[in-house]
């Protein structure tokens, strides 16, 4: 019993980043169809930036986080005026293989810049825990799984009850009539590549934290989330969460409760197994929306 | 004591639209004043909607100028008309599908509210009370045109002549100063179109709105329009009153044909044999 405790407690908190990791793809996806590969790449970039700011610096860890955060939030709104507006007009598909450029040059210059080796992330918790009951409950885990409710709750607040969250979901509907009603489309667009930076960072800061360090293949772990974004449904927020969760507890449920005959890591394709399941029942995901077409 | 301000809402001189060898209308002026209510009507292909498509800004002009209220109004792109004070409606409905009906209509005051998405970005304290303003100013539209009680009914499940009224009222909700209509009773049956006909009444005669309209429905136009502008394969046939146009000559040829004439058609094909 403890040790399912033990891998529910470890594969709800590595949901948790999963789900960072899809509803930073998810707000992209859903406000304009691009497909951003380099999501993943978007979370390695901030682990090194808290790690720079925290060890590089002698800021105090919370005050780094928030640079972290302004900084990748910045520059992911960059990335989008600066290149993606330039193609806007041309097939998605094109946008598309500009973010997998752009998660190559990610991957490869953070070895680059940084070299190979794992760095520090100087967070406060490093690998304290909490032990109750015989069940180790790590502190950068308790943290990932706090600071990412805070996230999705101030997330579901911004779209149901404000301005621009109305904006982007009129964007999301129907473009070309958001603007003719006087929405700011391009501010939504870059409104949404903020967004997905900034919890880009803070999922970033726990990927990056104990047993993890900041190291060149986070971003492969990032990867691990895609079949969550599918599972949940290309332009849900709401299937974004569902998916990481559910991902994560069953990929570790299954790495410790996984009979021996299916294969030592049965684990790793564990996740895709779920995910081509539901796609069978639900080929949208599980709360993607089903497109509607006009004959 | 200053003078009443008469500028036009638009002033349309020698506007054309080409795309390269075809021309989709062109030589095309009229004037529409303020609080008039102005029709553009002409059979299939006329080229009514390219010219809808020019003022709205979905397409740029090949030549001739637009000045709305003395502006310049082709310098606008089309997600600038609202903030300038123009609302369109889509000939096949611009609605958010997913989102609420009461959202939908909000969504066309987002270009009067001022909290941006970091200050105010949630409606809590200073933006609550402008929230709260939009809001019945939505719901204020929404009983003009009668369909108060769907406002939280989202858009997907109400059919299509509820949905034609909350597109009226967001437009509404705008505070425009020119409505654009496309074709407002396309499509629709007896009982609609005389639903969206008073209602296009009313928006116009107690809100005192300028509106200009496309439409194919020769009916509708000639109850509702002040004035009337023709168009036939891309030229201005006439414009003038309903009353006017409809005793035009050059008008009810555009629309039921050249009157055939028996002798001059043998007289042709004689002339055809011959050679």
């Amino acid at each position: 019993m403890t040790q399912f405790l033990q891998l529910f407690f470890q594969g709800f908190a590595l949901g948790c980043i999963y789900a960072l990791v899809a509803l930073g793809f998810t707000v992209i996806y859903r406000a304009s169809q691009v497909i951003n590969f380099a999501q993943g790449g978007m979370l390695l970039i901030g682990a090194y930036l808290v790690s720079v700011f925290a060890t590089g610096t002698r800021l105090p860890f919370g005050v780094a986080v928030a640079l972290a955060v302004l900084l990748l939030a910045a520059g992911a709104v960059s990335f989008q005026m600066i290149v993606l507006r330039r193609v806007i007009g041309q097939p998605v598909f094109v946008l598309v293989m500009i973010t997998i450029g752009a998660s190559i040059v990610i991957d490869a210059a953070i070895p680059a810049i940084f070299g190979g080796n794992p760095r520090l992330l100087g967070d406060p918790w490093g690998s304290s825990a909490l032990h109750v009951g015989g069940v180790t409950l790590n502190w950068v885990r308790i943290w990932a799984v706090i600071v990412t409710a805070l996230i999705l709750a101030g997330f579901f607040v911004f779209d149901r009850f404000s301005r621009y969250g109305l904006a982007m979901r009129a964007t999301a509907a129907d473009e070309e009539a958001a603007a003719a009603v006087g929405v700011p489309v391009r501010r939504v667009y870059a409104l949404s590549w903020a967004i997905a930076g900034a919890v880009a960072a803070a999922g970033g800061l726990f990927l990056a934290g104990f047993p993890n360090s900041p190291n060149p293949s986070l971003g492969d772990v990032a990867l691990r989330a895609f079949p969550a974004i599918i599972l949940g449904g290309l332009d849900s927020p709401l299937g974004a969460v569902v998916g990481g969760i559910v991902i994560g507890v069953v990929e570790v449920l299954t790495s410790g409760y996984a009979p021996s005959w299916l294969g030592a890591n049965f684990s790793d394709i564990a996740p895709y197994v779920l995910m081509i399941l539901v796609l069978f029942v639900r080929p949208y995901g599980l709360f993607g929306t089903r497109p509607v077409e006009r004959l | 004591m200053s003078p009443a301000d008469t500028t036009p809402a638009l002033e349309v001189r020698d506007l054309a639209l080409r795309f390269g060898r075809v021309t989709a209308f062109e030589h095309v002026n009229f004037d529409v004043e303020q609080g008039e209510l102005f029709a553009v009507i002409g059979p299939n292909g006329a080229g009514k909607t390219s010219l809808f498509n020019v003022l709205s800004r979905v397409y740029a002009a090949s030549a001739g100028t637009v000045r709305y209220f003395g502006q310049d109004l082709l310098r606008l792109r089309a997600w600038a008309l609202a903030g300038a004070g123009i609302a369109r409606t889509f000939q096949n409905l611009g609605l958010f599908a997913p989102l609420s009906v009461l959202e939908n209509v909000l969504i066309g005051r987002h270009h009067l509210m001022s909290a941006g998405p970091v200050r105010a970005g949630v409606w809590l304290g200073p933006g609550r009370t402008e929230e709260r303003a939009h809001r019945a100013a939505a719901r204020e539209a929404l009983e003009f045109l009668g369909i108060a009680q769907y406002a939280d009914a989202l858009v997907r499940e109400l059919p299509f002549g509820i949905r034609k009224q909350v597109e009226l009222a967001r437009a509404l909700a705008m505070e425009p100063r020119l409505v654009l209509l496309d074709e407002p009773v396309a499509g629709m049956s007896g009982d609609e179109r005389a639903e969206v006909t008073a209602l296009v009444r009313r928006l116009h005669g107690e809100r005192g709105l300028t509106m200009l309209l496309v439409e194919h429905d020769m009916g509708m136009v000639m109850e509702v329009a002040q004035r009337v502008l023709v168009l036939d394969f891309g030229e201005v046939v006439a414009v003038g009153t309903p009353a006017e146009v409809q005793r035009d000559e050059r008008v009810i040829r555009a629309y039921l044909g050249e009157e055939i004439d028996p002798a001059a058609e043998a007289e042709a094909a004689a002339e055809a044999a011959r050679r």
